[in-house]
């Protein structure tokens, strides 16, 4: 349990998707302009790496790793399918974005309005595909682990997303140089953020 | 039939090609595809490769996707584009792997991102789809050129302040560290790359003024 809590609370803060390693910066830039939809893509994104990471461990662990198809019958141990990972992945992750869309759609209208083209665009945002890539390069134990690591990159990647657009909100009243306004003052605040949340580096439970 | 005597290397063909270096970039102005881009910039061998990969897959799936332009039903797209993007990933990734172990394990992850590049479907979606395949290879080509030119500054300036070296060959001499001179540790790590490219959209949008946003 306590390994659990650990893997949650560093893919939140050390391993943090936007600050270590750029991932899904795409949607963190266009949809932070206001602190409500970028609420709901937060949300839209916890969903969705919270079910793909723990699937994708299954058909890592099942299909696609070294010798993992020997439980089907021994003749098979020695195929090694990595290389149709990526495809796998993404098929998985496309399905479940659809899936997303018409729960969101069916039940708040307002948010998939002003989602708009972003949420089926979650189906290409790094993060997404990025959770399962790693999970798949370090080899968590099980899937309890896995999932606890994808809800946790989902909630840092949350995190950072509403409180750059909490910021953003703030800083149209201030005054930036003409050439920095809008992307490139973003850009340098996602950089100071992140050198504030390296502070939290080498936090162990 | 008159497109046909239009020659291969025309001014508007041209224009698809040059324009995205500088006055549409990808990363600085239309603001697609810093997913994978800021990681591997750590150094600039990764840096070059990653950009030569982009420009491969890039050109290719803008290809491949225009000439199936009228085949492709508009409801399935999405996935038909990934599947042909996905497969050209596949096959960057098995090259590296075998010619270029070193590179591969530096970018880890970040090959198979190339995938979820926002700017691979942006242009898919935005030009392949709806033009010929060679105007549509040129635009590929083009912007992911200007995405690898922003990669390779980045990657440049982060070596050369952070670690002293450039390909990794040592540039800055041994004396200038015997009086006192000192690698910017700041460089190497992340949050850096974020604020250098906010500096390059700086200086961009200052030298041309039209790019400058209103918010």
């Amino acid at each position: 349990m306590e390994n659990l809590i650990n893997i949650f609370v560093k893919s939140i803060f050390v391993e943090n998707m936007i600050f270590a390693y750029f991932l899904g910066m795409c949607s963190y830039l266009a949809v932070s302009k206001t602190v409500k939809t970028s609420v709901g893509l937060g949300f839209a994104v916890i969903f969705v790496l919270g079910i793909t990471v723990p699937i994708n461990y299954l058909i890592e662990n099942y299909f696609l790793q070294d010798g993992a198809l020997a439980w089907i019958s021994p003749e098979l141990a020695d195929v090694n399918l990595g290389f149709l990972r990526f495809i796998l992945f993404i098929a998985v992750i496309a399905s479940m974005v659809q899936l997303v869309e018409m729960i969101v759609e069916k039940f708040s209208p307002t948010l998939y309005a002003n989602l708009g083209i972003f949420l089926p665009l979650i189906a290409v945002n790094c993060a997404i595909l990025g959770g399962s890539l790693f999970m798949a390069e370090r080899d968590y134990n099980t899937i309890a682990e896995a999932s606890s690591y994808g809800l946790g990159s989902g909630v840092g990647w949350f995190l950072a997303i509403v409180g750059i657009a909490a910021i953003r909100e703030k800083i149209k009243y201030s005054n930036v140089p003409e050439p920095l306004k809008g992307l490139g003052i973003t850009f340098i605040i996602t950089g100071l953020m992140g050198i504030a949340f390296m502070g939290f580096m080498g936090i162990e439970l | 039939m008159s497109e046909m005597k239009e020659p291969l290397f025309s001014r508007k063909n041209m224009r698809l090609l040059k324009e995205p270096i500088n006055k549409n970039n990808p990363i600085t102005v239309q603001v697609l595809g810093i997913c994978s881009a800021l990681a591997i910039t750590v150094k600039l061998e990764p840096s070059v490769v990653m950009a030569l990969s982009v420009v491969f897959v890039m050109g290719f799936s803008n290809l491949i996707t225009s000439l199936l332009r009228n085949t492709i039903p508009s409801r399935i797209r999405i996935i038909v584009q990934l599947v042909i993007i996905a497969s050209l990933v596949i096959i960057v990734d098995q090259v590296l792997k075998a010619y270029l172990y070193d590179v591969s394990k530096q970018l880890s992850v970040f090959v198979g991102l190339i995938i979820t590049n926002c700017i691979i479907m942006g242009r898919l979606e935005a030009f392949a789809l709806s033009n010929k395949p060679w105007p549509s290879l040129l635009d590929g080509l083009g912007n992911a050129a200007g995405y690898g030119a922003i990669l390779v500054i980045v990657g440049f300036l982060r070596e050369l302040f952070g670690s002293g070296t450039i390909w990794g060959y040592q540039v800055i001499p041994d004396g200038l560290f015997r009086i006192g001179y000192e690698n910017n540790g700041l460089f190497i790590l992340p949050p850096m790359a974020l604020i250098i490219v906010g500096i390059i959209i700086w200086i961009q949008r200052s030298r041309n003024r039209e790019l400058i946003e209103e918010n």
